[in-house]
């Protein structure tokens, strides 16, 4: 049993995948809410969620002086993530069907990339 | 083991074997241990072996079961001895789980199971690898060249090619590619990944005399995945469309230069290649279920039953190519139906066919080569030597660009005569 990650990303200026109208947004929440549903319901889900966007990003640098704050993201680019699932999945074949439903659910490009547990979870 | 049968085991002969052998071996190899590397390496002594006794005592009478047995007591030995190998040893557990080993056992005996190479064609065309690098493991890890003759056929270094191989190579176990015959919800994608790349291949193969050898890899892994794939009519369709393609490889140049369908000398198609490729195209038909590979297969198969340029069934050719269209709507296509429709409707109706699709393959040398004859058919001299010359830019291959600089020298004789 392996992890992957499934991020998305959002282009500046674009929303990140949420549709415009509150009846589109609602039938667009109870898609996720659908697949979430179904990836706890599997054992697939083990985190996730979307995230705010990239002004509101805060990056710590270590310097000799202690670590050094910058606003804003690690790297200025046009696209950044948005948002993501950590999900539990056999092989890339198994976390590519997961891939597709989330592709179908948001309309949004999705990045399948295996994941890799450091520290404690490694044990 | 078992005595050997030839007891000559020329050098030709321990090649052959070795190629041949490679492919099942590896495949083999990889499943019992789950890493492709472990595996090479092991199919690799095993050779390294065998090269230095095979000669001497003949070759075995079951070469593929004879390399894996000895890789796999290799890897063994190697797994037991270093620091690494006690590691993986562990975790793979199975390599002493004394039932997997009776199971080793009897497919040593068996020779090595065909569905291992299956799995490994599906690993090595996965679609979530990019197209070079499934051409680069399909030919190195299934067809056993060495990273130099793939390097060749693709005109990379072998640097450059070893290096490919090692970042496929990662992708495989760091995403975690499964080493297994897709499910069948799955299986038409995946089907259709490996039969392009088997494709690619193979008119890789046509692109200069020194890759005449991807073309026979091509149509042997064809033939192993239709053994393989019985009831896949697609995998047999490309089988069929290789074999009638190449029944005519050596009707297709003439000194260095392209030979049009119309004017090879038919007599030097290899018959045997056409009844066989017949075959698989008539019991295609009788399962109907086709699909783009057996039509192409099928279009070809009227090509090599004409005689001659005149005996050919243009009208059953253009048929093909519309339920062609159909389930492969591609401005290639509709090129190719444009050609042969013009036997019937003439050059005029043809150009019209082809201008209409011009813009999207203004990039394609052959789109603009069968524009420039269209025109010259039509009469119109200057148009055609614009036309050939774009395509002349365009061409890549050697007998392409010769084939165009004929057709730009009949020009300046005044030929426009159709």
């Amino acid at each position: 049993m392996g992890q992957y990650l499934l991020s998305t990303y959002a282009v500046e200026g674009q929303g990140a995948g949420a549709p415009p109208t509150p009846e589109d947004m609602k039938t667009f929440m109870d898609r996720v809410v659908a697949l979430e549903d179904e990836m706890e319901a599997t054992g697939t889900f083990v985190f996730g969620g979307a995230l705010y966007g990239p002004d509101a990003a805060t990056v710590l640098r270590a310097s000799d002086s202690g670590p050094v704050m910058t606003d804003g993201p690690f790297v200025e680019a046009k696209e950044h993530i948005a948002g993501f699932y950590i999900i539990n999945a056999d092989d890339l074949d198994a976390a590519l069907v997961w891939a597709r439903k989330v592709v179908d659910a948001i309309s949004h490009p999705i990045e399948v990339r295996p994941f890799r547990a450091t520290g404690r979870l490694r044990a | 083991m078992t005595a050997p049968v030839a007891a000559t085991g020329d050098a030709i002969g321990v090649d052959r074997v070795f190629r041949e052998a490679y492919g099942q071996a590896v495949a083999t190899l990889i499943r019992i241990f789950g890493d492709i590397t472990l595996a090479e390496d092991a199919v690799q002594e095993a050779f390294v072996v065998a090269s230095d006794r095979w000669p001497r005592s003949g070759i075995p009478p079951n070469p593929a079961g004879w390399i894996v047995t000895t890789a796999r007591n290799r890897a063994i030995d190697d797994l037991r001895r270093s620091a690494r190998g006690r590691q993986l040893h562990e975790e793979l557990g199975a390599v002493v789980d004394p039932s997997r080993e009776a199971r080793i056992e009897r497919r040593e005996v068996e020779g090595p199971v065909k569905d291992d190479q299956l799995r490994l064609i599906f690993t090595c065309c996965h679609p979530a690898l990019r197209t070079e690098h499934n051409v680069a493991l399909t030919l190195r890890l299934l067809g056993g060249l060495s990273v130099d003759e793939v390097a060749r056929s693709f005109l990379v270094s072998e640097p450059a090619m070893a290096k490919r191989l090692v970042r496929a190579k990662y992708k495989i176990k760091a995403a975690g590619i499964p080493y297994r015959v897709p499910e069948d919800a799955d299986l038409p994608e995946r089907l259709r990944s490996v039969l392009s790349v088997l494709y690619l291949i193979y008119n890789t193969g046509l692109e200069g005399p020194e890759r005449a050898s991807l073309r026979t890899e091509a149509i042997r892994l064809a033939r192993a995945l239709v053994e393989l794939m019985p009831d896949e009519p697609e995998a047999a369709g490309l089988l069929a469309l290789m074999l009638l393609s190449e029944s005519r490889a050596t009707a297709r140049t003439s000194d260095g230069s392209l030979v049009l369908l119309r004017d090879q000398d038919r007599t030097r198609w290899n018959r045997t290649m056409i009844q066989e490729g017949h075959a698989i195209v008539r019991a295609c038909i009788r399962r109907g279920r086709p699909g783009p590979f057996q039509l192409q297969a099928a279009i070809q198969a009227v090509h090599c039953s004409a005689d001659s340029l005149e005996a050919t069934d243009w009208a059953q050719i253009v048929a093909l190519y519309d339920h062609l269209f159909s389930v492969m709507p591609t401005p290639v296509v509709a090129l190719n139906r444009a050609i042969a429709a013009a036997e019937i409707e003439g050059p005029g109706a043809a150009l019209t066919a082809i201008d209409a699709i011009a813009a999207e393959l203004d990039n394609y040398h052959p789109m603009h080569a069968a524009r420039g004859t269209m025109l010259r058919r039509l009469g119109r001299g200057d148009a055609a030597r614009a036309a050939y010359e774009r395509a002349a830019s365009l061409a890549v291959t050697e007998a392409d660009q010769q084939f165009l600089a004929h057709l730009l020298d009949a020009l300046d004789e005044g030929g426009t005569e159709s």
